[in-house]
């Protein structure tokens, strides 16, 4: 980690916080995705609001935005309650948005986007104002964009666009800033580059809110750092003390964890599924960049990485639903020229993180289009051991999958996907927005069905505590790149302080 | 940047000066579609002020120009009122009735606005035929008064309004209103979290292009002497206006004249054909949009920009 140099975070920050949000909770249906949260931001401070993918950070900032209506609690600006305002009154009342994805008007050149961001809300301002358009160039200049100033946002490239969004910031001049994952997808220097610029903001006596996955990422720009987990709270302090909290540890590398790993040697020599040199682009952003991962037949493997590391599109590219360079072989077999329905019909079924259940259609009803290509005798027989995995499964038969818990939808998703008895089953992400004893059953479920059930599992995961315990081999995913290879049991020596 | 660019005027002057020569030369039959089809140019380009920047697909056009159209025709057939007037009151009855329409319509997210627009016009429809007493009913309104009865003057008066009408609204697109506009049609969670309120100028999009579509119709109707449900109101009629904005370029505004005029002029040439030839205007006008999406002027203002 690397310690920039920055005034001490005491000294500089005044003692009236700007933004003062208290008891901010968000309901959806039964999932609370912001519980009772309290934060303060004072001007001159940036403050790096993390968590794991789920715990609600992205929640606590559309709310305070104006984007999603908190169910309860206050958020007050400078003594204003803003709390359920519009966006554009939040906005307007002097909070701003970076958005993680550069969202610029496509068909406007540069320079109008930041003009846009200059003009005031009136439907009469018919007139172009010359100085609003040298105030666009300005800031421009002062981003670093100085050279595309007329090019459309089509043609930029992603650095250039994620400048463009911090121009649009810098021109509306807000007192709050709220920036949602500032590195995403950005190389060394350009990192470099942004630092500064959010620095910048801070040294105008701006509040800046960094939203972002782990501390490790922000720690050498922010004064303090806020951890939320499954939507409370788990520490609040500077960047060191938050990393050495132990509920942090826990939450980001899972404590200490009882692995059960078998040798690769323990299985056969070739590999059932071959990754090798698989590269994807999105756009003009890397996803994949040269990822090589192999399974063995039976093998369970885990490929733990955080949100936008490139794991889903690492899956996409196995299942051939995204462009990519590489070979991928599965059971000696090229992948290439097959189509998503041909691949799937070879063996391979993948569960989304979307879950994609028919939330009309009962439990029942679900797992029997998994077993449609089955004999009457033989969905029967399937279907029974997987209520034996999964019991809730059979007291919920005839329920309609909408109604299901997160918990069980994830287990009926599970279960359908094993209804078309997968040589390789790939989970992408289960735990996604799922409270810590659902997480239970379901580990205890996939520990029986790799215990009892020769099955290979290929598993994504960014919760390190889902993710170790039945892996027999680990692979480590961080900005498009494999990083680190291992069994469990090695990870939180050697990977531990990188992962936080 | 200018309100009205300059190669603009460059193509579009010798364009309309050349218009503006054609009754010297051409036969009054010929300047009575174009007569018409400068009103249809109105009623696309103030369609595509909604579709092309607003960013929301009005399936009722019609409806707009139907309260102009027979708010002006009826106030001159009933109580013998000044054209003008009729004009203005049949421009105001066109606003409230798309406010009225536009302000809950807005509300609602999706394909649900564009339902909403196009059950109105039904509901017009048959408003007009049940009180017919009024409206003349499925016969049609007749007014006394007409602006001319010369072709000439009333070929100049429909080319000099779709001028200024284009004119207008090609600077209120462009301006910096204009910019918002385009803001809230193509990202409305950006445009709000950047300050703006979407509803607040969407409604005032629909205002102006209510506006427009209500004085052009009052016009069509002091020029033709008639109105019916068939010629203004009808779906069918709607769909020709979104068709001609569409296949001349959306987010133009003038690309709505140019495929008003095509698309007249096309059904025109085709007549030969009989029956047939509105099938082949609709086929082209179909490969155009599947092939070139971005219409006629779109293609040469990409060219231009790549």
């Amino acid at each position: 980690m690397t310690v920039a140099v920055k005034p001490p975070a005491a000294a500089t920050v005044r003692a009236e916080p700007c933004l003062t949000v208290h008891g901010l909770t968000k309901r959806y249906g039964g999932l609370v995705a912001a519980k009772n949260v309290d934060l303060d931001l004072r001007p001159g401070e940036i403050l790096g609001l993390i968590g794991p993918n789920g715990s609600g950070k992205s929640t606590v900032m559309k709310l305070v935005m104006g984007l999603e209506k908190p169910s309860a609690g206050s958020i007050r600006l400078d003594g204003t309650e803003i709390a359920g305002w519009p966006a554009h009154k939040v906005a307007r009342a002097g909070i701003g948005l970076v958005f993680q994805h550069a969202r610029p008007l496509m068909r406007q050149t540069v320079l109008e986007n930041i003009v846009l961001a200059l003009l005031p809300d009136s439907l009469l301002r018919l007139a172009p104002d010359s100085s609003v358009t040298d105030r666009a160039r300005a800031i421009a200049e002062r981003v670093g964009l100085g050279a595309v100033i007329d090019r459309r946002p089509g043609t930029l490239a992603f650095a250039d666009l994620r400048r463009l969004e911090l121009a649009k910031a810098i021109a509306r001049d807000p007192k709050v800033v709220l920036v949602d994952e500032p590195f995403a997808g950005l190389t060394g220097p350009e990192v470099a580059t942004f630092s500064a610029l959010i620095r910048g903001f801070r040294d105008e006596g701006k509040a800046v809110l960094l939203v972002d996955h782990n501390v490790k990422s922000v720690a050498a720009l922010v004064d303090r750092v806020f951890a939320l987990y499954l939507g409370e709270r788990i520490a609040e302090g500077s960047a060191e003390s938050v990393m050495a909290d132990p509920t942090v540890r826990r939450v980001y590398l899972g404590g200490s964890i009882e692995t059960a790993a078998r040798p690769e040697a323990a299985f056969k020599r070739e590999s059932l599924l071959t990754v090798e040199g698989v590269d994807v682009l999105y756009g003009k952003a890397q996803a994949l960049r040269g990822v090589s991962i192999h399974v063995h037949e039976g093998e369970f493997v885990s490929v733990v990485g955080l949100n936008g590391a490139g794991k889903t599109t690492l899956f996409n590219a196995v299942s051939n639903l995204v462009p990519h360079a590489g070979t991928i072989r599965f059971g000696g077999q090229d992948l290439a020229r097959m189509t998503p329905a041909a691949i799937a019909r070879a063996g391979i079924v993948q569960v989304p993180e979307t879950r994609e259940l028919f939330g009309d259609l009962s439990v029942l009803e679900n797992l029997d289009l998994g077993g449609h290509h089955l004999s009457k005798a033989e969905a029967a027989k399937e279907r029974d051991k997987l209520y034996e995995l999964f019991p809730i499964l059979k007291a919920r038969e005839g329920q309609s999958a909408r109604t299901l818990s997160g918990g069980e939808q994830q287990m009926l998703t599970i279960a359908r996907a094993l209804m078309m008895r997968p040589r390789l089953l790939i989970l992408d992400e289960p735990t996604l927005g799922l409270a810590p004893v659902i997480l239970e059953q379901l580990s205890k479920a996939l520990e029986r069905l790799r215990q009892t059930t020769p099955i290979t599992v290929l598993l994504g995961e960014q919760n390190v505590t889902f993710a170790l315990p039945h892996a027999d081999r680990v692979y480590v995913l961080e900005q498009a790149n494999i990083v680190w290879e291992g069994p469990p049991d090695r990870f939180a020596t050697e990977m531990g302080a990188a992962y936080l | 940047m200018s309100l009205i660019p300059a190669r603009f005027i460059l193509i579009a002057l010798p364009i309309l000066v050349a218009a503006a020569l054609l009754p010297l030369g051409v036969s009054g039959y010929i300047l009575g579609l174009l007569t018409i089809a400068y009103y249809f140019a109105v009623f696309s380009m103030a369609w595509d002020l909604l579709f092309g920047f607003a960013g929301e697909v009005n399936f009722g056009p019609t409806f707009l120009i139907g309260l102009g159209a027979y708010g002006a025709g009826i106030l001159n057939n009933r109580y013998g009122l000044d054209i003008p007037l009729c004009l203005l009151a049949g421009t105001a009855l066109a606003v409230i009735g798309g406010l009225a329409l536009a302000v809950p319509a807005l509300k609602l997210s999706g394909p649900y606005f564009g339902l909403v627009t196009l059950v109105a016009v039904l509901l017009l429809q048959n408003l007009i035929v049940v009180f017919s007493d009024l409206t003349g009913g499925e016969i049609g309104l007749t007014v006394p008064d007409v602006i001319s009865i010369d072709a000439d003057t009333n070929y100049w008066i429909a080319l000099g309004f779709m001028t200024v009408s284009g004119l207008i609204l090609t600077a209120i697109a462009r301006s910096p209103a204009g910019l918002i506009l385009q803001a809230a049609g193509q990202d409305p969670v950006v445009a709000g979290a950047l300050g703006f309120n979407v509803a607040k100028h969407k409604i005032a999009a629909f205002a102006v292009s209510a506006a427009f579509s209500g004085l052009a119709g009052g016009l069509i109707v002091f020029y033709m002497g008639t109105a019916s449900v068939g010629t203004l109101i009808d779906t069918a009629v709607g769909v020709q206006i979104i068709i001609a904005a569409v296949l001349g370029g959306r987010r133009t505004i003038v690309g709505g004249a140019v495929g008003a005029v095509f698309l007249i002029a096309a059904g025109e040439l085709l007549r030969p054909l009989g029956s047939l030839s509105t099938f082949v205007v609709s086929a082209a006008a179909l490969a155009v949009i599947l092939f070139v999406p971005t219409g006629l002027l779109g293609l040469a203002s990409f060219r231009r920009a790549s």
